[in-house]
């Protein structure tokens, strides 16, 4: 919560202001798409750890935090990244080396999760999972659970629909609100004050944003207020839950920005290969991430051409004919 | 090879799209994930029902794809859609008590099981497992909530098992009572589509068993390649693609062959 008119900062300081050694946090996009990797990019040069990663399908973001080491628990629906990796790399080594902790659950539980956490309520019900080992087995146990006083004693209840056989349904599972220490998110749009316009697809950014005690907003441009003003219909959020607004252009690279650039494909095909070894990993993360003090030198590295072969179509909003495969 | 097969002549994965594709109705929604599962929703659209919709669980609804999306965040589902919304929204049509049974969904995975049941998330351990998959996504929530789904696999003995390592969406659970014991929607598996047959489940006893192979395959070939038996009494050979439904696939879905390969 908070209003005041300027919340214009730089990505190393929101960073480091918000994001802290075991911090619970969640960060927006979905996949190839909108996820704040400027962002996650920075928290990876600051070398924070044990974090706790709280994700639907959050793809790219989530699998260069979990192979930089920065988290320690992960509560996902899905560690895929489309075509470019149907499970994600690190995130598939990590749970096999067993250097995370996970809990899973579907992309709507973790979506229920955020949004019962936005309208500050401790649970939502749904049918989903009924039958099924989401329900059955749990990740975490009942004594990390017990010590852990940001989370719930239990991963989620199985209940009988309180008002009988209503809308035909004889039971519910109650999955547990989610707040998180901060969540990030990279959007289109956002004025110095925090009013802010996603467009495209919202995927679950809107309920992650009003379900966190803080959240950072990266940009691809501050605009003035009286633009965003003009049609405020067309904007998401309450600018007051916004804490920092940070303009980062291509914030959302090697990830795709509806209206503004493509996914890029070499990126995310030579990332894959990088992450299917050790040592070639390092390599990647001290090339691109440690070997650049911030996001605008790891553009520089990638270059003009790359960037202007991603620059998104202004019919379609992504790069019409895009070579990628 | 003679002039007429080479015409006609097609991979597995095309004729897994489009037999997919003919189970789709005008009047269907259709859930689709990444890969061939957008390929058959693309294709059916095309081909047999203009009037389906499809729709993803990021909450495009009746997307153009005029270019064949790579992920279901892309944003090329978001170009010309009817409307761009989220997670909730899209989810809970699916669980919407007018529209959810009309929702057909496609799903994949690591392993099936004869009640049509799937694993997307560990083989071995639950804790440590020996190999770690995405998990979920929106899988459970499809198969626990929607009318039908399609099922694809790849037609393997270690895919195929009598008993999985981990139950991430719900088939028929352990058989005719199974979904409706635990409180699911009256929905569930109604086709296993592999790159070599089609499977159904009997109305009875909601078991598995082979309904249609593909030319050029045996009933047998198709036992050797599941971890359990199933019914082959009622098995016929699956009409091969028509040279239409071939150009559609691959002129119209797919011309830069991303899904086809």
């Amino acid at each position: 919560m908070n209003t005041s008119q300027d919340k214009v900062t730089d990505l190393k300081r929101a960073i480091s202001k918000y994001v802290a050694q075991g911090s619970h946090i969640s960060i927006g996009g979905f996949t190839v798409n909108r996820n704040p990797m400027a962002a996650v990019y920075e928290i990876i040069r600051q070398a924070i750890t044990d974090l706790h990663l709280y994700a639907h399908s959050n793809g790219q973001g989530v699998d260069e935090l979990i192979g930089a080491g920065c988290v320690g628990k992960l509560e996902i629906a899905y560690g895929g990244n489309g075509r470019f990796a149907p499970t994600c790399i690190r995130f598939q080594q990590a749970a096999q080396d067993g250097a995370i902790l996970i809990e899973d659950y579907s992309n709507y539980q973790m979506t229920l999760r955020f949004l019962a956490g936005a309208m500050g309520v401790p649970f939502l019900p749904t049918r989903s999972s009924l039958g099924t080992d989401i329900t059955d087995r749990w990740g975490f146990s009942e004594e990390l659970r017990k010590d852990d006083p940001k989370l719930p004693d239990d991963k989620l209840v199985i209940m009988e629909n309180p008002f009988g056989n209503w809308l035909d349904t004889s039971k519910v599972v109650l999955v547990p609100a989610i707040n998180p220490d901060v969540t990030i998110i990279h959007v289109q749009k956002c004025d110095r004050q925090g009013t802010l316009r996603m467009e495209g697809l919202t995927f679950s950014d809107i309920e992650q944003a009003k379900s966190a005690k803080y959240l950072i907003v990266t940009c691809e441009e501050l605009v003035d207020t009286s633009e965003l003003r003009e049609y405020p219909d067309q904007n998401q959020i309450p600018f007051f839950h916004v804490d920092a607004v940070v303009h980062v252009p291509f914030g959302a690279y090697p990830t795709a920005c509806y209206r503004y650039y493509d996914y890029d494909p070499i990126y995310l095909n030579e990332y894959a290969e990088y992450a299917k070894d050790d040592t070639r990993f390092k390599d990647y993360l001290n090339r691109f991430i440690y070997g650049t003090s911030n996001h605008r030198e790891l553009l520089d590295l990638i270059g003009q051409k790359r960037l202007k072969s991603i620059a998104a179509d202004p019919r379609t909003g992504y790069a019409s004919g895009l070579d990628r495969r | 090879m003679t002039k007429k097969k080479m015409k006609f002549d097609y991979s597995p994965r095309e004729m897994m799209a489009i037999v997919a594709a003919r189970e789709i109705k005008d009047g269907d929604i259709v859930f689709c994930g990444t890969g061939v599962s957008m390929l058959a929703a693309m294709a059916a659209k095309h081909i047999s029902a203009p009037e389906s919709v499809i729709i993803f669980e990021t909450g495009a609804i009746d997307p153009k794809l005029e270019e064949i999306p790579l992920a279901v965040s892309d944003s090329r589902i978001m170009y010309g859609s009817s409307m761009n919304s989220g997670l909730a929204d899209a989810f809970a049509i699916m669980q919407n008590q007018s529209t959810g049974q009309h929702v057909v969904g496609i799903l994949g995975a690591a392993q099936i099981d004869m009640f049509g049941n799937l694993n997307s998330t560990t083989i071995g351990n639950y804790v440590n497992p020996t190999v770690r998959f995405p998990g979920s996504g929106g899988a459970c929530d499809v198969a626990s909530f929607v009318g039908k789904t399609i099922i694809f696999m790849q037609q393997e003995k270690r895919r195929f098992v009598t008993k999985l390592d981990y139950l991430t969406s719900p088939g028929w659970l352990d058989g005719p009572r199974g979904r409706e014991k635990e409180g699911l929607s009256k929905g569930g598996p109604v086709a296993v589509i592999t790159n070599m047959a089609t499977m159904r489940f009997d109305e009875n006893t909601k078991e598995m068993y082979l309904d249609g192979y593909y030319n050029g395959i045996t009933p047998k070939k198709i036992l050797a390649n599941m971890g359990f038996g199933i019914d082959i009494s009622r098995a016929h050979e699956i009409p091969p693609p028509s040279a239409d439904e071939l150009r559609i696939l691959r002129e119209v879905c797919d011309p830069q062959r991303l899904i086809l390969g």
